[in-house]
C-alpha cells in the first residue's frame, strides 16, 4: 500500500531546531486561534471558507480530458471492441448457469449437478467438512429461491476473476522484474486501494455499456491490485538458494520463471487468487448501483422497499457464497501435493476428477427425468420472507429494544453526533488542514505531513470541502465508537488462548463479508437513519480493529510478559506497561485498516442517505458527469491515503523503534 | 603445482556496492577490508588467486561473512566478479555469452547448497532429473539416469516423494543427487552439511568420501567446520574478509600457520590426528629397522611411538622408503608440545 512512506529514510530534526512535537502544537495553536476568531465573528469570509469564485473548475478539465481521451484518441472505440469479447464470454457463462439464450444454448446446469461438483471440489480440497460446506451452500441458494439471482452473480464473477489474476500475475511479474514498473505502479496501486468504488463504476459504465460487462470490468479493476503485490512479493521471496540451484541447472531465463520462480511462489499467488474472489465477490454484489442484475440488485431493492425477511435471506446468501470461496480457496492455499504408492492405478489418482465427472453427468440426467433437480419453480422454495419479517418487526418491536435503539437515536445522534458534525464544519478550513497537517507531523514526519497539506488542500480546493468534512464525520465517529466498543472486547479476549481463536475466527469470517451485507442489520435496527449510516461503518470497522489489537497482544514475546510476572506486575500493570507499548505497533495497523475500511463503506452507506461525498457520488451514476466522479473520488482518496500514510509511518518507526521485525 | 588446472583465479576481486567496477579501478593500493567498508563498499572477495587441479578436493574454509560462498559463486559466475580473471578448464568464464554460460553449467558443473535449494513442488525424482529436463533430454532417458543416481545416494524407493516428506538428511541427498545427474566435472558443494545435524553430518561426509573414491571429480568444497575440512581435504583454503589467508595441505597448515589467524584456528586442533608420517619424514636421512606407513597419522602410530626406541624412524609410501622421521619430532606432535 503506502510502502512509498516506509521507504523514506528516517525523519530527520526539522532544521529550525525545532522537534516535530513543537511545530506540531503551534500548528494546533494556530488552528485553535483562527476557529476561535471565528466564533467571534472577527474572520473574514474567505478565510473561513475558500471562496467559489477561487475553486477551479477541475470537474470541466477532467471532463475535457476524458472527451479527449475518449473521442479524440479512440479509447471508445477500443473498449468498446474489447467489450465485444467480453460480452461473449459473459453470454456463455450467462447461459451455462442461467440459461440466457445466447450461444452455445445448453444452459442452465442443472443445480444438483454445481452443488455436486462443489462438493466433490470441497472435498478434494478440504475433507468431508469442505465437501458439506460447498455442496450445502448451494443447496441452499437453490431451495431459498435465489438460484437465478445467485447465477447472475456468479456468471459475472467467474469472468472476472480469471481475468483479474491473469492481468494482475502479468503486472505482477512485470514490475518484479522490471524496477522502474515497479516504481511507478506503487502510487497508482495505493490511490486505486482507497479509491471509492462509485468511481470505479462510472468509467465502466460510460466506456462499457450498461450491464453485465461494465459489471465484470469494474470487477475485475478493482481486484487486481493486490494480485500484483503478492505476485511481486511471492516473486521477491523466493529463497536465493533455490534460484542458483536452478541457474547451476542451467535454467534459461524463461525456464526459471516457468519451472522455479512461480512454482516456488505458490503460497502467495494463492494467497493473492483468494484476494481477487474475494474482492470479485464483494464488487461484483455493489455493481447492482449500475444496474448489474444479481443478488446485490435484489437485496438494494428489497431493502429499499424495507423487505426486512428477504433482505436477510439474501444477505445470508452472499454470506454462505463469500465463506464457501474463502475457505476453499484459503484450503487452496495450503493445500501440497501427496505422493502415490508405486503402482497406484491411473483412476485411483484421478478418483476426483473422475467422481466430479461422473456426479456431474449424472444429475444433468436425473434432471431430464426429475424436473425438480433441474430448477426449482417459484413456488416450490423455501423463502421465509414474510415469517422473517414479522419476526424481525416482532423483535425491535419488543419495549426493551424499541427503547434501547431510540435511546441511542435520540442521546447519540442528538448530544453527540450532530453536535461534533457541526463542530467540524464550524473550523475555518485553513485550521482544519493545519490540524491535520500537525497531526501528520506528530505521528508520521515531515514527508507526511507535507503530503497531508497538500492532499487536503486539494480538497478544500474541489469545491466540496463541506461534504469531505461530513464524510471524515462519519470515519472519525464511526471509528472511535468502534474503538470504544472494539478494544475492550479485544483486550478481554487476548487473555485467553482459546478466547483469542475464536474471536479471531469470528473477525476472519467476518471480513470476508461482502461490505454490502453489513446494511442488513443497520438498517434492521435503526431505519434509514444517520445512526444506522454510523452502525454499518462502526461494525465493519471494528472487524480489523479487534482483530489487529488480539494478534499485536498475543504477540508479545512471552519472555516479556514472564519478566513482568517476576517483577510482581498485576495484571493491570503489565498490560499498560509491557503488552498495550509492545503491541500498539500492530494495533496501529489495525486502526489504519479500520479507517480504510470506513472511507470504503461511509460511500456504500449513501445508499441510506447521507449528506456526503458518497451521496453526490452516487448522483453522478445517474448520468455521464465522469469529471465530477472523478474529483469526488480523489476527495475520498486524498482523505484515505492522509491517513493511510501517516499511521503506516508510525507504526513502522515504533516498530524499528522497538527492534521488532518491520 | 600440476599441469591439468582445472579452475584458475588471478587476483579476482569482487567488491558489492553501488558503483564497484569504478571504485575498484580508483581504489589505492592495499586498501583494507575495513577501509573499503568505510567508503560503503563490501569486498566479498579480495584480490584472491587459487588453482584447483583436476580430480582434487579444496575445501574452502572460514567463519561467516569472510567470503568463502562468495567466491565459490564467482567460479560459476553465479556472480560476475569486479576485477580479475577465472578460468574454468582454459576459458575465462566472464568472456561466455549467456548461451555458452548456459552450456557449460548444463554439461560441466554441479553445486549443492546449504539449504538444499529443492524446488518444493517436484517430487525427489522430478528434482533429481531438473537439470536434465532443462537440456531437454527426452522423458525416458533423464527418467533412467535419474533413477540411477536416486540409487548411488541411497534414496530408493523414495522417488516419488515430496521434499517436505523427508529428512534433512534425505533432503541433502536429493541434493547431491540433483547436482550429479549431469555427470560434471566439477562440484561444487557450498556448507552441503552444516544445516544437519552432527550424527546425520558425519554419516553424510563418510557417504561423500565414499562417492568421491567413486567418482573422483574435482571439488571446491565450503565450510566453517574445521574438523570437516581436516577429514575431506587435500588442501585447505582459510579465508577471512573475502581474502585467502593460507592456502595448503592440512598437515602444512597446522605444522606451519602462516598467518596468526590460522594459528588460533588451528590451536584447538588434536595435531596428531592430521599430521601424517609422510610429512614429518626427511628424504635425507635413513633410519633402521621396520618403516612406518606414510598414510599413517601420528595418532595411528601413537603405541609404536612411545614403545620405540629407535630415534630415527624410516617411512615408507606405497612400498617405497622415502626418507625417515625424528621419533622426537612424531612425539612432541602427539603430545601437543610443539
Amino acid at each position: 500500500m503506502a510502502d512509498i512512506t516506509t521507504q523514506m529514510n528516517t525523519t530527520k530534526q526539522m532544521q529550525a531546531g525545532f522537534s516535530r512535537s513543537q511545530v506540531s502544537l503551534a500548528f494546533v495553536a494556530i488552528a485553535v486561534v483562527l476557529t476561535i476568531a471565528q466564533y467571534a465573528g472577527l474572520l473574514p469570509a474567505a478565510l473561513f471558507r475558500l471562496p467559489e469564485s477561487m475553486i477551479p473548475p477541475f470537474a470541466i478539465w477532467l471532463d475535457a480530458i476524458f472527451t479527449f481521451v475518449k473521442d479524440d484518441l479512440g479509447l471508445l472505440a477500443v473498449t468498446r471492441w474489447l467489450t465485444g469479447g467480453l460480452q461473449w464470454l459473459l453470454d456463455v457463462t450467462a447461459n451455462l448457469l442461467f440459461g440466457k439464450r445466447r450461444w452455445p444454448n445448453i444452459g442452465p446446469i442443472p443445480w444438483t449437478s454445481i452443488a455436486a461438483v462443489a462438493g466433490v471440489i470441497g472435498y478434494y480440497l478440504g475433507g468431508w467438512r469442505m465437501a458439506l460446506l460447498g455442496a450445502g451452500v448451494f443447496t441452499w441458494t437453490a431451495l431459498i429461491g435465489q438460484w437465478k439471482i445467485a447465477m447472475e452473480t456468479m456468471s459475472v464473477l467467474v469472468v472476472a476473476a480469471p481475468l483479474a489474476f491473469v492481468i494482475g500475475l502479468t503486472l505482477g511479474i512485470l514490475a518484479w522484474k522490471k524496477p522502474w514498473l515497479d516504481r511507478a505502479l506503487k502510487p497508482i496501486l495505493s490511490v486505486l486501494q482507497t479509491l471509492p468504488f462509485f468511481t470505479y463504476l462510472l468509467p465502466a459504465v460510460i466506456f462499457f455499456k450498461v450491464g453485465p460487462t461494465a459489471g465484470a470490468v469494474a470487477t475485475t479493476i478493482y481486484a487486481i491490485p493486490p494480485m500484483i503485490l503478492m505476485t511481486t512479493l511471492g516473486l521477491q521471496k523466493v529463497s536465493p538458494e533455490v534460484v542458483e540451484a536452478g541457474n547451476m541447472s542451467g535454467c534459461t531465463k524463461w525456464q526459471l520463471l516457468r519451472h522455479v520462480y512461480i512454482p516456488s511462489a505458490r503460497t502467495e499467488i494463492l494467497v493473492g487468487v483468494n484476494q481477487v474472489i474475494m474482492l470479485c465477490l464483494a464488487m461484483v454484489v455493489l455493481t447492482a448501483f449500475i444496474g448489474m442484475p444479481g443478488l446485490g440488485a435484489k437485496l438494494l431493492a428489497m431493502m429499499g422497499s424495507f423487505k426486512l425477511g428477504r433482505s436477510f435471506e439474501i444477505g445470508v446468501t452472499i454470506v454462505l457464497l463469500a465463506v464457501m470461496l474463502d475457505r476453499m480457496s484459503k484450503a487452496w492455499v495450503v493445500k501440497q501435493p501427496e505422493h502415490f504408492e508405486k503402482g497406484t492405478p491411473w483412476w485411483k489418482k484421478h478418483a476426483m476428477l473422475l467422481l466430479g465427472i461422473v456426479l456431474f453427468v449424472l444429475f444433468i440426467l436425473v434432471s431430464k427425468v426429475i424436473p425438480e433437480a433441474q430448477t426449482l419453480g417459484r413456488t416450490q422454495n423455501f423463502s421465509q420472507g414474510k415469517e422473517i419479517d414479522n419476526l424481525i418487526k416482532g423483535f425491535l418491536n419488543i419495549d426493551i429494544v424499541k427503547s434501547t435503539t431510540g435511546f441511542l437515536r435520540a442521546f447519540l445522534n442528538v448530544q453527540i453526533l450532530i453536535p461534533f458534525r457541526n463542530f467540524l464544519l464550524s473550523i475555518p478550513t485553513p485550521a482544519f488542514i493545519l490540524l491535520i497537517t500537525a497531526f501528520s507531523l506528530w505521528l508520521g514526519g515531515q514527508r507526511q505531513a507535507v503530503l497531508a497539506a497538500v492532499f487536503f488542500s486539494l480538497v478544500a480546493l474541489s469545491g466540496w470541502w463541506d461534504r469531505s468534512v461530513i464524510t471524515l464525520y462519519s470515519v472519525i465517529s464511526a471509528v472511535a465508537l468502534a474503538s470504544l466498543i472494539g478494544l475492550p472486547i479485544a483486550i478481554a479476549a487476548a487473555r485467553s488462548p482459546k478466547w483469542s481463536e475464536r474471536v479471531l475466527l469470528i473477525c476472519d469470517t467476518a471480513q470476508t463479508f461482502p461490505s454490502f451485507v453489513y446494511l442488513i442489520p443497520a438498517i434492521m435496527l435503526f431505519g434509514i437513519t444517520d445512526i444506522a449510516v454510523i452502525f454499518s461503518i462502526l461494525i465493519f470497522a471494528m472487524v480489523p480493529l479487534v482483530r489487529y489489537t488480539i494478534e499485536g497482544l498475543r504477540g508479545v514475546p512471552s519472555e516479556m510478559t514472564e519478566a513482568a510476572d517476576m517483577a510482581g506486575a498485576t495484571r493491570l500493570q503489565k498490560l499498560r506497561s509491557v503488552q498495550l507499548p509492545l503491541a500498539l505497533p500492530v494495533m496501529a495497523i489495525g486502526f489504519n485498516q479500520a479507517i480504510m475500511f470506513a472511507f470504503f463503506m461511509v460511500i456504500i452507506a449513501a445508499f441510506i442517505g447521507t449528506q456526503d461525498l458518497g451521496q453526490e457520488l452516487q448522483r453522478t451514476l445517474a448520468g455521464t458527469d465522469m469529471g465530477k466522479n472523478f474529483v469526488l473520488g480523489l476527495c475520498v482518496s486524498l482523505m484515505a491515503l492522509t491517513f493511510d500514510m501517516t499511521l503506516l509511518k508510525w507504526a513502522n518507526d515504533r516498530k524499528k523503534a522497538l527492534g521488532l521485525e518491520s | 603445482m600440476t599441469t591439468d588446472t582445472v579452475i584458475s583465479c588471478k587476483n579476482v576481486w569482487k567488491i558489492f556496492g553501488a558503483d564497484p567496477a569504478g571504485y575498484l579501478a580508483n581504489m589505492p593500493e592495499g586498501h583494507s577490508f575495513d577501509a573499503i567498508r568505510a567508503d560503503g563498499y563490501i569486498a566479498g572477495v579480495k584480490d584472491v588467486s587459487i588453482e584447483v587441479s583436476r580430480g582434487e578436493m579444496l575445501v574452502i574454509m572460514g567463519l561467516s561473512g569472510s567470503g568463502k560462498s562468495t567466491l565459490v559463486r564467482c567460479f560459476s559466475r553465479l556472480h560476475d566478479i569486479t576485477g580479475g580473471t577465472i578460468e574454468v578448464e582454459g576459458q575465462d568464464i566472464m568472456s561466455l555469452s549467456e548461451k555458452e554460460l548456459i552450456e557449460l553449467r548444463r554439461n560441466k558443473m554441479g553445486m549443492v547448497f546449504q539449504s538444499f535449494g529443492l524446488l518444493p513442488h517436484r517430487t525427489v525424482l522430478d528434482n533429481v532429473a531438473f537439470p536434465l529436463e532443462m537440456r531437454g533430454q527426452d522423458k525416458h532417458t533423464r527418467r533412467a539416469r535419474a533413477l540411477e543416481v536416486v540409487k548411488l545416494v541411497g534414496l530408493e524407493g523414495r522417488e516419488d516423494y515430496f521434499p517436505r516428506e523427508l529428512s534433512g538428511g534425505q533432503q541433502q541427498r536429493v541434493g547431491i543427487a540433483r547436482s550429479l545427474a549431469i555427470e560434471p566435472d566439477i562440484w561444487f558443494l557450498d556448507e552441503p552439511f552444516s544445516a544437519l545435524d552432527p550424527l546425520i553430518r558425519r554419516e553424510m561426509q563418510d557417504e561423500f568420501l565414499r562417492l568421491q573414491d567413486m567418482l573422483g571429480k574435482t571439488i571446491v568444497f565450503i565450510t566453517h567446520d574445521f574438523d570437516e575440512a581436516l577429514r575431506l581435504a587435500d588442501r585447505i583454503a582459510i579465508m577471512k574478509d573475502g581474502a585467502v589467508e593460507q592456502c595448503d595441505t592440512p598437515d602444512q597448515i597446522v605444522l606451519n600457520p602462516a598467518t596468526e589467524y590460522v594459528r588460533k584456528f588451528t590451536e584447538d586442533i588434536d595435531k596428531a590426528r592430521v599430521v601424517h608420517a609422510s610429512v614429518l619424514a626427511n628424504k635425507d636421512v635413513t633410519g633402521t629397522g621396520d618403516p612406518v606407513d606414510g598414510k599413517a597419522s601420528v595418532q595411528d602410530l601413537a603405541r609404536l611411538l612411545v614403545q620405540d626406541t629407535r630415534e630415527i624412524i624410516p617411512v615408507e609410501a606405497n612400498g617405497k622408503l622415502i626418507g625417515a622421521m625424528k621419533r622426537n619430532d612424531a612425539l612432541e606432535v602427539l603430545l601437543g608440545t610443539s
